[in-house]
């Protein structure tokens, strides 16, 4: 509409007929400071307040090191399960038609929209030894309730719907017709999906397991049931946390916030650049 | 996006040439994957949250259900639900009116910062108001002085609860009234309606499914949430214990059937809450289009 080129002087915002711009502006820009940043910054400025020296010596308790190692790689195996696994069910929910298709990709939703904490008992009690799916696992000894396994069992309930809702839309986007002119040009069924529609698909699976990995880093309600919760075992950073503020130990949780928080700041920004990266790429 | 050139290739006929799908066998074990695997993780814990509750009969479930501190952290969900489901409302709307209805600088460094307590562990939400208010906390002095409780009280719980839930509404309604423009208002502006009859009678029309899409699940993960608020809450039976939060002492109480029959219900309010999103993504899918896949 109005594409005329920036006027003389450093404009605030374009001109408008809408009103309502300072209302809402200020509201919000309220709300946000008040409920988020003057909290987050307590935090920042409460760690900055630690000093360097203090800061690293929690930062490097072996229990601090083991508990941010379990976190984060558990997240990640969970994550890549799901790249496989959401990859699959997003083809199958976007390209075959079955009876049930829609209960099941509704389904996918579930774990957003089901409370962590019921995720987390209905799971221990699943794969506990006596559970169905533990009773089943426990001949193979294979144990996974109360063991760092079940820390990515747990992840990898909470992390499915993000890699298959960010895989899905593009998914349906893809032309078809590419897939056509593939197989025209002699490429077999492999090929094409390997060759040609995977490298489309490729950014949207980074995105999504670096949503998944990032959610996984953070989880507290649905792990803690299933982890059995040892330290330098099954103990994750966020629990860590908890443990250190049941023990008035502000200094250590707060530290603790503050690395999970700079990591996690460097896994948005990871995710923003391959989204811009792929935008240019593909877009 | 709405190229009908596009619609009306049929990608999903069963006439398409073997070229461009999978052959049978692939097709079927494909399918074998994905429902084994949504069984699983999906299926069988919901499944099993309704068997334990019920392991025991009926009887023991409503009477589960019927004790005081169940009653009390009922009670507290709906309360602590109905006052950050519409504070987020508000919030949401007035954000999507300034970032889609013009254009300001540090405007997408805006939307990220709404998009904030997405990334921040629960835990993190609640440890940054226990800095702030707990008694060793910034405020914690001032406010004991003055006589006022936010920590392990409600006000806590209440908090903890609106930064969890913070983008919900927001960031479902920003694409959407971006991608509708300001065309509409702009001509009711012009017909001499003033900007709030231009809001009410226009705008919220407009995005009404988008809205309510977002209040369904901004008010799942507000009654669901557990870590942020175990971390304010300080665990008070009958007092500031949430849904979430009895689960957790019913079931460490190996209590089993009270916890499992407290998690049904909520399990009860993620099947409604799933069928109404799956009903609105059908019915009105083309008005929250901006919205669909976060």
């Amino acid at each position: 509409m109005n594409t005329a080129p920036a006027k003389a002087g450093w404009r605030f915002r374009q001109p408008s007929v809408i009103p309502g711009f300072g209302l809402t502006l200020g509201f919000s820009l309220a709300y946000l400071t008040l409920i988020i940043l003057i909290p987050l910054s307590g935090l920042v400025w409460r760690s900055a307040a630690l000093g360097w020296t203090d800061f690293w010596a929690i930062a490097v308790d072996r229990r601090t090191l083991n508990a941010l190692k379990i976190s984060f790689g558990t997240a990640f195996l969970a994550a890549a399960v799901n790249v496989v696994f959401g990859t699959i069910v997003a083809w199958v929910l976007v390209r075959y038609r079955f009876p049930g298709r829609r209960i099941a990709d509704a389904m996918v939703d579930l774990p957003f929209a089901l409370p962590t904490a019921v995720a987390g008992i209905a799971l221990t009690t699943l794969y506990a030894p006596n559970g169905w799916i533990g009773q089943l696992l426990m001949p193979l000894g294979i144990k996974v309730a109360y063991t760092p396994l079940g820390i990515v069992i747990a992840l990898v309930f909470i992390g499915l719907p993000f890699v298959v809702r960010t895989v899905q839309p593009i998914m349906e986007e893809l032309d078809r017709e590419v897939e056509e002119a593939a197989a025209t040009l002699g490429a077999n069924r492999f090929q094409t999906i390997t060759r040609v529609l995977f490298p489309g698909l490729a950014p949207a699976i980074v995105t999504g397991f670096s949503l998944a990995f990032a959610r996984g880093v953070g989880e507290y309600g649905s792990v803690i049931f299933i982890a059995g919760n040892l330290p330098f075992k099954s103990e994750i950073a966020p629990l860590l946390i908890v443990i250190r503020l049941e023990e008035y130990n502000y200094e250590a949780a707060t530290a603790i916030a503050a690395i999970m928080l700079a990591l996690s700041f460097v896994m948005l920004l990871v995710v923003n650049l391959v989204q811009t990266w792929s935008r240019k790429r593909y877009g | 996006m709405a190229d009908p050139e596009i619609k009306s290739y049929e990608p999903h006929h069963e006439s398409q040439s073997a070229a461009v799908t999978e052959s049978r066998p692939v097709r079927w074990v494909a399918m074998g994957i994905a429902f084994a695997f949504l069984a699983v993780f999906l299926l069988l814990p919901l499944i099993v949250v309704f068997h334990e509750a019920l392991s025991k009969g009926i009887g023991a479930y409503t009477e589960a259900l019927a004790s005081p501190d169940t009653r009390s952290a009922i009670r507290l969900t709906l309360l602590v639900a109905a006052i950050s489901v519409p504070l987020n409302l508000i919030f949401g709307i007035s954000a999507a009116w300034a970032i889609a209805k013009f254009e300001f600088k540090g405007k997408a460094f805006l939307t990220t910062l709404i998009d904030l307590p997405f990334s921040v562990s629960p835990v993190i939400s609640g440890l940054v108001y226990v800095l702030l208010f707990g008694a060793q906390g910034l405020l914690g002095a001032w406010l004991k002085a003055h006589g006022i409780v936010i920590l392990f009280a409600v006000p806590g719980i209440v908090l903890a609860t609106i930064f969890v839930t913070f983008p919900f509404v927001a960031r479902e309604l920003i694409p959407l009234m971006q991608e509708q423009g300001n065309g509409d208002e702009e001509a009711a502006l012009s017909l001499g309606a003033n900007g709030w009859q231009a809001f009410w009678y226009v705008t919220l029309p407009n995005v009404k499914w988008g809205l309510l899409y977002g209040v369904l699940l901004c008010n799942a993960r507000a009654m669901g949430e557990f870590g942020a608020v175990s971390v304010v809450s300080g665990h008070i039976r009958g007092l500031t214990n949430t849904m979430p939060l009895h689960v957790e002492i019913l079931y460490n109480e190996y209590n089993a059937v009270g916890a499992f029959a407290v998690a049904s219900l909520l399990a009860g309010l993620a099947l409604v809450t799933l069928v109404l999103k799956t009903l609105l993504e059908m019915r009105y899918g083309a008005e929250i289009a901006a919205t669909r896949g976060h």
